[in-house]
């Protein structure tokens, strides 16, 4: 659909638009390119701040009424509490094209009560298994099961120092690499059902299903670059450079999408440097399976520029411009213009997923999110005590879903 | 005054009648060695920032910074330029002056009137008022948020995104620290001066004008170096009170932590930022550094 | 924007100005006062701008939130003491207040000490505003830098690879190590370096005031007192340490203040993890991530109540100085 004057017919120019999200840097500058065609078409003036303090900030917001035009939003969780203050994206987006060119499920998650309060503006593919060619040949079959995965290690065992690269440091949001790996690790070993009804918190942390996955999740601690010290105090983002260095440190990283732009890699080259595979099957009942995340945006005052913004930035020449840009991939399926192989082939298994899940931490509630987050550097520093902080995390969960 | 020095022997050294046939330095060695250990301890990690902030990001990851400082040929200012070259970061820097100094001029002048009056009117429970006031230091500002932007916002003052407003807050979170400071050196300034102005006929605003603001001039200076810095390292209050509703007038702070994208990438850019964004307080420091000389109540006794 | 540095500008004269004429006004509004009442209504006068500035920003805001720590985390149903309960029976909650013990005793002596010991000895040398301005330094910097600083710092690699962290490669000199520094939670050791990060910061704010009032303690007293054959530390003993006894106690009262409430140093290096949680983390981690306000009403109420003591020993202080004067 074409962006232009509002629906009413007025002209936008010289309005403005203010917009607060989480994105600095590379992504505000892809941001503001993104909206540089709707400013240019329209007269219209987009003003974007960003802030790592988005919760303190739109928390405030909403008690007390003082809101930007359109805001990213921490996560589904968050948005569910404020979908009062929400503006129905019903009337506001071409809803039949956005439906049409976005997967089911992530319409499902902007939606609260019938009301579309959330569009998903990027994604990312969580849990693909980075490596480096020229360590390791696969010769273009890379293991597709948890078990082919295994003997690739055995096989390979000298070319790298370890067979893991792992780090879970993240400062303020310390241990999220962890529940990643046990997220892909249960939707896989247990399925999508136990994956969904586990963080809607049906399913306790002290079940056998999602205790074993905490058990593999063990197995590759300690089989990681560095031992468990290194495991907690390297930041995520440096976690695959023994990748690259000589001799290799490791031979596998799981990360998501995103790490094309972080650590060693921003300086590597795609397909030659790295190259990456989907998580293998652990039971064959749930091949196809993938994990998602992104980055949801809402509407908070409906003015004629805002809806016109909001309806503009999930059209495909729009998302087109930022995943041009790199470093993100697009909900929109139309959106193709994907820079290289690999961001090409991330986002292929986003669209093609038989099975797609959503990042499990991001949906629980933010208490039991953080819980987990704190849980896995438990576990990291004593695999040991894995019963007692399985036994807490319940206990967190009864406190987190009865609010 | 530090010129004075030369008259004062050293420490420890008039203890040791040896020392008066040693040359003078010799004394004074000792503490020449604590404070360049001491300044040495406390540089350290700052040159880490300063070093790494002249090397490639991939070169920060790999190796120490040590390593670098006697390689200069590594080094290069793409850091720097990056950061200089973010469109917004020269209107920020206005923006935190144009925040920065009237945050910090008109805490310290409303403090010294409530600290005059708590520290020479007689009137009930000053003290335990005084104690009250600071005690407001430990409220944490997120929790007066809400309200606040509840009573200045569009549906009550509707000043929210103005300067006014963020000059306001400021003033207020300043107080506290500011008058429990002030508070306390006035009090210990001679009561002799004031009996006998107030002999001469002063008026309490004459004494305070005249008297107590001149004596009290290091304590101010050292208040409004504090009171500058908190503001123009502040970035929550003015994200609040002017983020949400006018973001062209954010401060530099705001800029800086943008640097850094949502995943972490850029973080290179931190280091250059933050000795940019450093260089002013410094100056600051450095021109009120001056006012802290000796002798300004003695001097104002005598005369 | 020049109209807007115009604006500060005319901000920065007038409003000074209109302040001094409102105390000059005050004692033209006095002489309609009848004498006798002069005194007892001037200190009202001029506490009231403070008063009007801490009533609607922090006094408004402090008892709302009292209001709130007796209601349920929407603020639809009071609860009673249900906020303050869960918060003394919570294991991560009163492991917080460990912590914070910690935080309030070890962080005022690191930066007392070092800032008196400091601003002391540069007293006597000619570079002192040099020397101070490097104490001074790490105050400067803002709290994302400083996370960087001392990320570098605490930077931790595998033994056998060469440190990328100062203190692993210093360790490495004298033949130990690689430690992971912040998880090193036996007997609390990552929050003592945590308080090392703040004193570090902080030293500065201590030294800057205690050299301020060392400047306003008399040269001559200290001259008589060495006439009199006193010796350096006996001057310091005898003199220096009582009239500054005053400022040792603003600067302590505020740094326990600051430690007591200490958030942005545990939140960027450690977030809590390793068991270095300290209140104020969790405050504004029930506010904003968890959206629990009455929670996060009750934890902020246990920090007021928790300086009461503090507050009550410097009302005694002010007491006697005004004995002594």
């Amino acid at each position: 659909m074409a962006p232009g004057p509002s629906a009413s017919g007025e002209s936008l120019a010289g309005q403005t638009v203010s917009v607060i999200g989480t994105w600095g840097g590379t992504e505000q500058d892809a941001f503001l390119a993104m909206v540089k065609p709707w400013e240019q078409l329209t007269g219209a003036t987009v003003k974007y701040t960003g802030t790592r303090d988005l919760n303190t900030v739109l928390t405030t917001g909403v008690a007390s009424g003082v809101l930007p035009d359109l805001a990213g939003l921490p996560g589904p969780g968050q948005m569910q509490q404020w979908a009062d203050s929400l503006v129905d994206l019903n009337g506001v987006l071409d809803v039949a094209t956005y439906t049409s060119e976005t997967a089911p499920a992530l319409v499902d998650l902007g939606t609260v009560n019938s009301k579309l309060v959330g569009v998903f503006i990027k994604t990312a593919v969580k849990g693909l298994i980075w490596y480096s060619p020229k360590t390791l040949d696969l010769g273009g079959t890379p293991p597709a099961t948890w078990d082919a995965l295994q003997s690739a290690i055995t096989s390979n065992k000298d070319k790298a120092k370890s067979p893991w690269c792992l780090g879970i440091e993240s400062g303020a949001a310390t241990g999220w690499p962890g529940t990643d790996w046990i997220e892909d690790i249960v939707l896989r070993q247990a399925g999508p059902d136990v994956y969904n009804s586990w963080w809607q918190g049906k399913t306790k942390w002290t079940d056998p299903a999602i205790k074993q996955a905490w058990q593999t999740f063990g197995e590759v601690v300690a089989q990681s670059y560095g031992g468990s010290a290194t495991v907690a105090t390297t930041n995520f983002a440096n976690a695959g450079d023994p990748l690259f260095k000589s001799p290799p440190g490791c031979l596998f990283l799981h990360q998501a999408s995103f790490i094309t732009g972080l650590g060693a890699f921003k300086d590597a080259a795609p397909g030659t440097d790295y190259d990456f595979f989907p998580f293998p099957d652990i039971n064959a009942q749930y091949t196809g399976a993938i994990e998602g995340a992104g980055d949801l945006f809402g509407m908070f005052h409906d003015t004629p520029a805002a809806r016109s913004l909001m309806a503009y930035l999930v059209t495909a020449p729009a998302q087109d411009i930022w995943v041009k840009l790199g470093g993100a991939l697009s909900a929109n399926k139309n959106a193709t213009g994907y820079p290289d192989e690999i961001s090409k082939r991330s986002a292929a298994l986003l669209t093609d997923a038989k099975i797609f899940v959503f990042d499990a931490s991001d949906l629980m509630p933010s208490a039991m999110n953080d819980a987990f987050w704190k849980g896995i550097t438990k576990y990291v520093q004593d695999p040991g005590s894995l019963d007692s902080i399985l036994a807490s995390l319940d206990q967190a969960q009864a406190d987190a879903y009865s609010q | 005054m530090t010129a004075q020095a030369p008259s004062v022997p050293a420490l420890g050294a008039t203890a040791a009648p040896s020392a008066r046939r040693r040359p003078r330095w010799v004394g004074r060695l000792p503490l020449h060695l604590a404070i360049v250990g001491l300044a040495v301890l406390w540089l350290v990690p700052t040159i880490g920032l300063l070093v790494n902030s002249l090397r490639p990001a991939a070169d920060i990851a790999s190796s120490g910074w040590w390593t670098a400082i006697f390689s200069p040929a590594q080094w290069t200012l793409d850091n720097y330029v990056a950061v200089l070259n973010q469109s917004d970061i020269g209107p920020a820097f206005v923006n935190s002056i144009i925040i920065s100094v009237p945050a910090t001029i008109i805490p310290v002048l409303v403090a010294s009137f409530a600290a005059y009056a708590f520290a020479w009117m007689e009137f009930p429970f000053r003290n335990a008022l005084a104690v009250a006031v600071v005690g407001f230091l430990v409220v944490p500002l997120q929790v007066t948020f809400i309200p606040m932007l509840q009573l200045l916002g569009p549906k009550g003052f509707g000043i929210i995104g103005s300067f006014l407003a963020v000059w306001l807050a400021h003033t207020a979170y300043g107080l506290p620290f500011a008058v429990f400071l002030l508070r306390n050196y006035m009090a210990e300034l001679p009561r002799e001066v004031f009996e006998s102005a107030a002999l001469d006929g002063a008026s309490p605003v004459t004494s305070f004008l005249r008297l107590a603001l001149p004596m009290s001039v290091p304590v101010i200076a050292a208040l409004a170096i504090f009171q500058f810095l908190f503001v123009w390292n502040d970035l929550l209050v003015a994200f609040v009170y002017l983020g949400l509703a006018a973001p062209d007038n954010l401060p530099l702070t705001v800029v800086i932590a943008n640097l850094v994208n949502s995943v972490g990438g850029g973080w290179e850019l931190l280091g250059p930022a933050a000795f940019i964004s450093m260089a002013l307080p410094l100056v600051v420091f450095f021109t009120l550094q001056r006012y802290f000389v000796r002798g300004i109540v003695g001097g104002s006794v005598k005369g | 924007m020049d109209s807007r540095i115009l604006l500060m500008i005319a901000v920065c004269i007038a409003v000074p100005a209109a302040l001094i004429g409102y105390i000059v006004l005050t004692e033209q509004f006095l002489r309609l006062v009848p004498e006798r009442f002069r005194p007892r209504v001037r200190p009202w006068l001029w506490l009231a701008p403070t008063f009007l500035f801490l009533l609607v920003f922090l006094v408004y805001p402090t008892i709302a939130t009292l209001l709130r720590s007796f209601q349920d985390e929407a603020g639809k149903a009071f609860v009673g003491f249900d906020n303050y309960a869960w918060f003394f029976t919570n294991p991560g909650t009163l492991s917080t207040l460990k912590n914070n013990v910690l935080w309030v005793i070890v962080t005022p002596l690191l930066c007392v000490g070092f800032g008196l010991l400091i601003a002391v000895l540069v007293d006597r040398v000619r570079y002192e505003p040099a020397a101070k301005s490097v104490i001074f330094l790490p105050l400067a910097i803002s709290m994302v830098a400083a996370a960087v600083i001392w990320r570098f710092m605490f930077q931790y690699q595998p033994p056998g690879e060469p440190q990328t962290g100062t203190l692993n490669a210093a360790a490495g000199l004298a033949g130990a190590g690689p430690f992971p520094w912040l998880t090193m939670q036996t007997l609390s050791f990552n929050t003592i370096l945590l308080i090392i990060v703040m004193a570090w910061m902080w030293t500065g704010f201590a030294m800057v005031i205690l050299s301020a009032g060392l400047k306003g303690i008399s040269p001559e007293l200290m001259e008589a007192a060495r006439v009199d054959g006193a010796s350096e530390l006996q001057v310091f003993r005898r003199i220096v340490l009582p009239l500054l006894l005053p400022t040792l106690a603003v600067v302590t009262t505020t740094i326990v203040i600051v430690a007591l409430k200490t958030f942005d140093i545990v939140y960027v290096m450690t977030n809590g993890n390793y068991d270095t949680d300290v209140i104020a983390n969790r405050m504004i981690k029930e506010m904003f991530t968890n959206g629990n306000f009455g929670r996060a009403s009750a934890i902020a109420m246990v920090l007021l109540i928790a300086i009461i003591p503090i507050m009550a020993l410097n009302v005694q202080r002010f007491r006697a100085q005004e004995a002594l004067r």
